[in-house]
């Protein structure tokens, strides 16, 4: 077991450099002057060029990359161009908006659906399985600002139950949380369909029942067990899925969370601060992909880490 | 005629005497049941009617698609749901019809009344709950005992089954047991609440030999210590000679024959119950020859294949799986599959591996077409196939051929059967254009198909067509050996006897050679000319047929004869076995170093080896 974690923590800080050097290639060859940006339109090509020195920026490739690496490897994200703060700061101020995000749309989509997908697998083939599917589907396909503005306009504008944005209290968080956990909840209950429909056909479901259990408790002691492996699996994956969620989402709500700080990154071509949003969002995505390793094998016995 | 008959009063051969007393727990009348297909409702069983006499076995035989799987789940209310439903008839339980009681009254009969044990033991138990959980279920599943009095019935169960160690099988999980382990707990499971009646559907077919005349027996002790009514569905005669007082034969759906089950095996009245016992391979129906079945000219093959060089020659073949693990996954613990074996193969001849599963049987199979990676020598037509490459091992391969066990899954189920047939053919390059086409044709006309078939799907072929279909597709290159592993035993009787006929029809004309992996003693007796047997990965035996068959030497050897039920109702039935066993596992340290064996010639190739020490 523990053998096992190592092994996965020196492949996530192999992914990690692999996804830094690509990261920092894609910016690199972006046709966009940081330099530029950060002077200004009205400044000379001296100040520019003198920007441009300051940062390194007008270095080798190979040799900007490496004193990027050596100082990350220090713990060191850099400093904003635009801000003139340090990246983990700045990351860190946002970070734990975004983990509630996060965790809220996490709740959103189990809730949702695992009950979706439980009801629509025991009432397959009638209509409710085919409502149920038909709003998964939707929840899949429509784009998360659609979902976000409409959520806004009937519930916040219209009906005023919520706030239409900011930060701080449950309420803020509901609207949020459901948009960011509807496309979620349209996969989980297609999969969480489709793999209980599979468990309840199997031979162990049908000796649970021969012994003369009830239906709740085949359901829930035998199938359930089975069925949500897969799940967890996608949980997994699904962290960075949030990621590009998140970005939009935040925007739409105002969220204060590190998607909106990406955001205006971009738009401003701040590197360090891409750079770092890309890769924390890449340790999340590795380091979630291992805690749901790690957990099934406590669902499943017949899964050993080694 | 359906009411006399069923009210006979039934003769009991064993147990001591006639016995017309015994009361009816179970009586079933008109049973049917619907089946939804693409082209319509179907009856899969029609009109089916019998008792279940108190204490009493009852075997349902017949052959895959008889409906007998069906009639046990219909009287569970277990069928496959909205596929199949029960579309009439009673069954009548304490006074209750069972086929129409309401899901929450049907509840309290499963486990209480009825208990029921299905074919496959490694799937009929719930992967992700230990054993403890799930026999503690089947104990509580209607409240009567809870907490600590659960554990002592759970322990109890176990001791029942003859399960060695019960306190620690209760942590363990259903993927640390055994098959035979895990279908004696489900055993358990279906004994759990005292039920009177228990329903056994296949419940040895996917288990060994040795380990399926531990379950029977063990099954016959149960039903005498607690009086239970069995009812047994089985496609295999010798295991209704073994367990039946009574016999209900079952075709398409409907009852062939039904009588004491030493009417059924004396005089069966009907053809159909004369043509399945005539089906069935009998151990020992070969004693007193030398060739298979129905090879002729067997002297003169066997005198060719003394003279030139054998088509297989294999020494000290050796595989070894490593289990890798840790940080860098070196290998920490290695499978011994296969260790040290030597045999040859002559031309013209079939050399059977027999064993049960987890021997090493199939993986030396696959060692022969270099499918595994092996150590040792292995010599095919002269040839050393040691480290070959896919590209070198291409001419060996036109050479042996290789017929798998799964008719369904050895077949791409989007390619025209044509298509399959002629895929080695072009791979090779040997035919194109019309030549291929009627090279194919002849193939399929040769394994008894009609050659206007070529343009259809696997899926509209049966099971025993779709052998013959890979038996075509490893005919076209002209081999000269065929590996056949496992190639008949998941065919019905009658189709098994019909391919094992076409693979020795080849064997005459062309003088191919065939390497027969097989679990089954009695299909072996029919089909080799030399057996050899394996166990833990070693050679324990091999000889002639006549050697292995009429004068078994090694202790292994005689257990595997013993242990192949018979399907004769009139022979003593075998005495209980108190604890259940395993096989030894194969997994060994990396410094495991095998023990030596000492091999015996007894003259005429006839070998045992035995463990030194």
């Amino acid at each position: 077991m523990a053998a096992y974690i190592i092994r996965r923590l020196i492949q996530t800080a192999l992914i990690l450099l692999g996804i830094s050097f690509v990261t920092f290639i894609l910016l690199y060859l972006v046709p966009a002057d940081p330099a530029r940006q950060i002077a200004g339109r009205s400044a000379t090509a001296e100040t520019v060029e003198n920007i441009r020195e300051q940062l390194g920026l007008n270095l080798p490739f190979y040799e900007q990359y490496l004193r990027y690496l050596a100082s990350l490897l220090q713990g060191d994200f850099g400093r904003s161009y635009l801000q003139k703060t340090e990246v983990s700061t700045l990351i860190a101020a946002r970070l734990p908006a975004s983990l509630l995000l996060m965790a809220g749309a996490i709740a959103c989509e189990l809730a949702f659906g695992l009950a979706m997908g439980i009801v629509a697998a025991l009432r397959r083939g009638s209509h409710t399985d085919n409502a149920l599917m038909i709003t998964s589907f939707i929840g899949v396909s429509a784009p998360q600002f659609v979902i976000g503005i409409l959520l806004l306009y009937v519930f916040a504008v219209k009906l005023g139950w919520f706030p239409i944005g900011g930060y701080g209290t449950f309420v803020h968080l509901v609207l949020p949380s459901v948009t960011l956990g509807f496309l979620g909840a349209g996969w989980y209950s297609r999969m969480m369909r489709s793999s209980l429909i599979d468990v309840l056909r199997q031979d162990y479901v049908r000796t649970a029942r021969a012994t003369g259990l009830s239906r709740a408790k085949v359901l829930f002691r035998h199938a359930m067990p089975n069925a949500i492996l897969p799940i967890v699996a996608m949980i997994g994956i699904d962290i960075g899925l949030f990621m590009s969620g998140i970005v939009v989402v935040e925007s739409v709500f105002g969220w204060p969370g590190i998607g909106q700080l990406a955001w205006q990154a971009i738009q401003r071509v701040d590197i360090p601060i891409i750079m770092g949003v890309t890769l924390v969002s890449a340790c999340a995505i590795v380091l979630g992909n291992l805690l749901a390793d790690l957990v099934t094998p406590l669902i499943d016995p017949r899964i050993k880490l080694r | 005629m359906n009411q006399s008959h069923q009210k006979e009063p039934w003769k009991r051969e064993t147990n001591g005497g006639a016995d017309a007393t015994a009361t009816t727990s179970l009586a079933v009348n008109d049973l049917s049941v619907q089946v939804a297909t693409p082209d319509g409702p179907k009856l899969v069983v029609d009109r089916l009617s019998f008792d279940l006499p108190e204490g009493r076995t009852l075997c349902i035989a017949g052959e895959s698609g008889s409906g007998k799987s069906m009639t046990a789940l219909a009287l569970m209310q277990l069928l496959p749901r909205p596929m199949a439903r029960i579309a009439g008839g009673s069954a009548m339980l304490d006074g209750e019809d069972l086929l129409t009681l309401p899901e929450s009254r049907m509840r309290q009969v499963r486990g209480r009344k009825i208990g029921m044990i299905f074919q496959e033991p490694m799937t009929s138990l719930n992967p992700v709950l230990s054993i403890g959980t799930q026999l503690k279920g089947a104990i509580t599943a209607h409240g009567e005992l809870a907490g600590r009095a659960a554990g002592a019935r759970a322990l109890e169960l176990l001791d029942q089954v003859q399960i060695p160690e019960p306190r620690r099988r209760l942590e363990q999980y259903p993927h640390e047991l055994s098959g035979g382990m895990r279908q004696r707990i489900v055993i358990a499971m279906a004994l759990a609440q005292h039920s009177k009646i228990l329903i056994a559907d296949e419940p040895t077919t996917a288990l060994d030999v040795t380990v399926q005349a531990q379950i029977l027996a063990l099954i016959r002790k149960l039903q005498v210590d607690h009086g239970i009514a069995v009812m047994m569905i089985t496609h295999d005669m010798g295991v209704v000679a073994e367990m039946a007082d009574q016999v209900l034969v079952m075709k398409h759906g409907r009852r062939v024959e039904h009588g004491s089950s030493a009417e059924v095996f004396d005089n069966p009245r009907e053809d159909y119950t004369r043509k399945l016992l005539a089906a069935v391979p009998r151990l020992g129906e070969m004693t007193g020859t030398d060739a298979p079945k129905r090879a002729k000219g067997a002297e003169a093959a066997q005198a060719k294949a003394a003279d030139e060089a054998p088509m297989v020659e294999v020494r000290d073949l050796t595989v070894r799986f490593d289990i890798r693990g840790g940080i860098l996954q070196r290998p920490v613990s290695r499978v011994h599959a296969v260790e040290g074996i030597s045999f040859t193969v002559g031309r013209g001849e079939t050399l059977s591996l027999v064993g049960e599963s987890g021997c090493g049987k199939s993986t030396t199979g696959k060692a022969l077409l270099n499918l595994i990676p092996w150590q040792g020598d292995v010599k095919v037509n002269g040839r050393s196939t040691r480290g070959l490459g896919a590209k070198a091992m291409r001419p060996v391969l036109r050479d042996v051929q290789m017929i798998f066990q799964d008719p369904y899954a050895s077949l791409d189920a989007r390619m025209r059967v044509g298509d399959i047939v002629a895929e080695p053919l072009v791979i090779h390059g040997l035919a194109q254009g019309s030549e291929l086409n009627e090279r194919v044709a002849y193939l399929l006309e040769r394994v008894g198909l009609s050659p206007d078939q070529m343009r259809r799907y696997p899926h509209e072929f049966s099971g025993g067509q779709r052998q013959r279909i890979c038996i075509a597709r490893a005919l076209s290159l002209s081999p000269k050996l065929i590996v056949a592993d496992e190639s008949v035993a998941a065919l019905d009787v009658s189709i098994q006897a019909q391919v094992l006929d076409l693979l020795q029809d080849i064997q005459d004309e062309t003088g191919i050679s065939y390497l027969f992996i097989s679990h089954d003693m009695a299909v072996v007796e029919q089909i080799s000319h030399r057996v050899a047997v394996m166990y833990m990965g070693r050679f324990v035996e091999m000889g002639s047929r006549r050697h292995i068959f009429e004068n078994p030497q090694h202790s292994y050897t005689k257990k595997l004869i013993e242990a192949v039920p018979v399907a004769d109702p009139h022979r003593p039935r075998r005495d209980f076995v108190a604890k259940a066993e395993d096989l030894p596992s194969p997994v060994h340290p990396l410094d495991y170093v095998p023990p030596q064996t000492r091999v015996r010639d007894l003259g005429g190739r006839h070998l045992v080896w035995e463990v030194e020490g």
